[in-house]
């Protein structure tokens, strides 16, 4: 069997043209009501949109990041990272605490907030279309190669060939190379990325390393701590018997 | 059972219908048309006044049940016996109604027992599950001594005394991990939470903080119960207690400032911002006030200085924890949090019928020994101390 080579998405800014052909094939695929000039930003009903600053469109959707914090986080594995990039979605498991919407470091879950049965709603990396060999809806659909689908390794390749080749029309970074350990959708902007709204603050270590090392310490806190209250029980007990011993002893002196 | 007198209507009772009479129909609203409908919950702001208040803060206030029962049973200080059991029926109530706030606040509550199956050691929210639903039990089985009793079941009584050490030993170890969980939930999110309350430290932090507002909700409850039920206040062990409030409070205090000192973070107290003010209204009036109020023995036995400083240092608990799951992410936000009207009459809805529960146990069931702790310690050795679990109260 051959190895499964993680997949990504590369998104070059300075292609895109805002014609929002990928909302709307992505409206599509996953069979969402409304048209792409509806899309005013990710929400339940709005797995990619175009936000738009000084004539640049920067699509948004999920990361699909390396070591994902939802995943990570999520009580019941509802979230998963699969090997070939995407990190799916299970409602069945869901309880619906939302700390994968409070985890995220980059606000892509979104909630049906008005549903007796509500689910996390976001971008599946088109699992069911790779599934069959295809591409995802949105690369397929732009028609300025802005979004470009392949293995994770090629991506990267590509992108710093970009920079390598046209250092004028690149901020020399690949945004999502490095970020809370790396993500499966990178991009390439013409300015920095602060001022498209990215966060620029964002650890290179994947974040659930912060949660672990807290998790960590469990073992060792009810097998030393077990020990130690039980040790505080004894010795507090004990010192109470020797105490009535003596105090029994000086009795019969008394008496005596 | 039978009713002592005719049925009086007095204000609290009233304020307890009418609460439920509002709160019934927010509830359905919230079942049939879904989170939204009844809070002003959102993607940007997923967790809320149920989280902040009636999560963090009801697990945090039940913290008296694990650090009295230990003070008692592993410390050997008998004389705080006498609280022990209305310690344990607040923390016991305190966890019901965290559940009864998850049924609400879960979106797919009917899957709230999926952490028994579906593991995740990975994650916090699992952990703190887990503990939760440990030490609710742990808390029933140190209450079901009083049951017993009641039914007069006395095998099952020393059955029970029996397993009184392991027990407490148990919760010990359970509410340290999962208070301390709590704070670690939000370690995950550096790049959200003001650096004011994020750090490294939160499950510490969070630890320290629940176990002084353990102390200082006994004392509250203690006098509210007093008042309540027309007892005699313990007011010499509520002195003692609150000499080990001061402690708390004590330590506290200099581990957030130290804490602060080491993340560099000591620059923001003195910011005109929004977040610095939440802070010091958290710190200055919830911590510094409390234990200045408490530091003297003098003030520790007025019983209104006693009451007014650990109301002061719950509030202070409070307000933390609200600025932890509030205050501290709206800037990252992009927006203020104001919990909608329903939002809020659920949460009072809840917490209503923990205090009737709460008076329902004890009418029925002996919470409070019979005046008891008016033979307070004694010098020398009284027969008692011989047998430490010898006692029924």
């Amino acid at each position: 069997m051959i190895a499964i080579e993680p997949k990504a998405l590369l998104i070059d800014i300075t292609r895109c043209i805002g014609c929002g052909e990928c909302v709307g094939a992505c409206l599509e695929a996953h069979d969402l009501p409304g048209t792409a000039d509806d899309v005013k930003g990710l929400s339940d009903k709005a797995l990619t949109a175009l936000a738009e600053k000084d004539d640049l469109y920067i699509r948004q959707l999920c990361r699909h990041c390396i070591d994902p914090a939802c995943a990570s986080v999520c009580p019941v594995e509802a979230f998963r990272k699969l090997p070939n990039g995407p990190v799916v979605y299970d409602a069945d498991r869901c309880m619906g605490c939302r700390y994968c919407m409070q985890a995220c470091p980059f606000n892509v879950p979104k909630y049906e907030w008005f549903s007796a049965n509500p689910r996390v709603v976001k971008c599946d990396f088109c699992v069911h279309r790779q599934a069959e060999g295809k591409v995802t809806a949105c690369t397929e659909a732009c028609p300025a190669e802005a979004t470009m689908f392949g293995t994770r390794e090629e991506m990267l390749a590509l992108a710093h060939q970009r920079l390598a080749e046209d250092p004028d029309a690149y901020y020399p970074e690949i945004y999502g190379e490095h970020e809370v350990g790396g993500t499966s959708v990178l991009f390439l902007s013409p300015v920095p990325f602060a001022e498209l709204g990215f966060r620029t603050d964002l650890p290179t270590g994947a974040l659930p390393h912060l949660t672990g090392k807290a998790l960590a310490k469990v073992p060792g806190i009810v097998t030393i701590g077990g020990a130690f209250l039980f040790g505080l029980w004894w010795l507090t007990h004990r010192r109470e018997e020797v105490a009535l011993y003596e105090a029994g002893l000086a009795q019969e002196k008394h008496d005596a | 059972m039978p009713e002592p007198g005719p049925y009086r209507l007095t204000f609290w009772r009233a304020f307890f219908f009418l609460t439920l009479a509002a709160g019934l129909p927010a509830l359905v609203v919230r079942y049939t048309q879904g989170i939204g409908a009844v809070s002003n919950l959102s993607d940007e702001f997923p967790w809320g006044l149920w989280i902040g208040f009636d999560l963090l803060c009801g697990v945090g206030l039940a913290a008296g049940g694990f650090t009295v029962t230990a003070m008692v049973y592993l410390l050997n200080l008998k004389r705080f016996h006498a609280i022990v059991r209305p310690a344990v029926l607040t923390a016991f109530l305190g966890y019901a109604l965290v559940i009864a706030a998850l049924l609400v606040d879960l979106g797919r509550p009917w899957n709230i027992w999926h952490p028994i199956i579906m593991w995740n050691p990975r994650s916090v929210m699992f952990e703190v599950g887990w503990c939760v639903m440990l030490y609710t039990t742990v808390l029933f089985l140190e209450l079901s001594g009083m049951l017993f009793e009641r039914f007069g079941w006395t095998r099952a009584v020393k059955v029970q005394r029996v397993a009184t050490l392991p027990l407490v030993i148990l919760g010990v170890l359970l509410s340290t991990l999962h208070q301390s969980s709590l704070g670690a939930l939000y370690l995950i999110a550096p790049h959200k939470l003001h650096p004011l309350w994020y750090s490294g430290a939160l499950p510490w932090i969070f630890w320290t903080s629940a176990v002084a507002a353990g102390l200082a909700m006994t004392i509250v409850e203690s006098n509210l119960s007093a008042r309540a039920f027309k007892r005699q206040l313990e007011l010499p062990i509520l002195t003692d207690l609150s000499r080990i409030l001061v402690v708390a409070l004590g330590v506290f205090g200099v581990f957030r400032l130290t804490d602060l000192a080491y993340r560099q973070a000591l620059g923001y107290l003195f910011e005109a911002s929004y977040e610095s003010a939440f802070f010091h209204l958290e710190f200055l009036a919830g911590v510094v006030l409390p234990f200045v109020l408490l530091a003297s023995e003098k003030r520790r036995r007025n019983p209104r200085i006693l009451y007014g400083a650990a109301l002061l240092a719950v509030m202070g608990f409070v307000v933390n924890r609200l600025n932890v799951a509030v205050t501290g992410l709206e800037t990252a936000a992009g927006q203020r949090y104001v919990p909608a009207f329903t939002e809020l009459l659920i949460s009072i809805f809840i917490v209503s019928i923990g205090f009737a529960a709460f008076g329902v146990a004890v009418k029925y069931f002996k919470v409070f020994p019979e005046e008891e702790h008016a033979a307070a310690p004694v010098p020398g050795l009284p027969p008692e101390r011989l047998a430490p679990f010898a006692r029924t109260t």
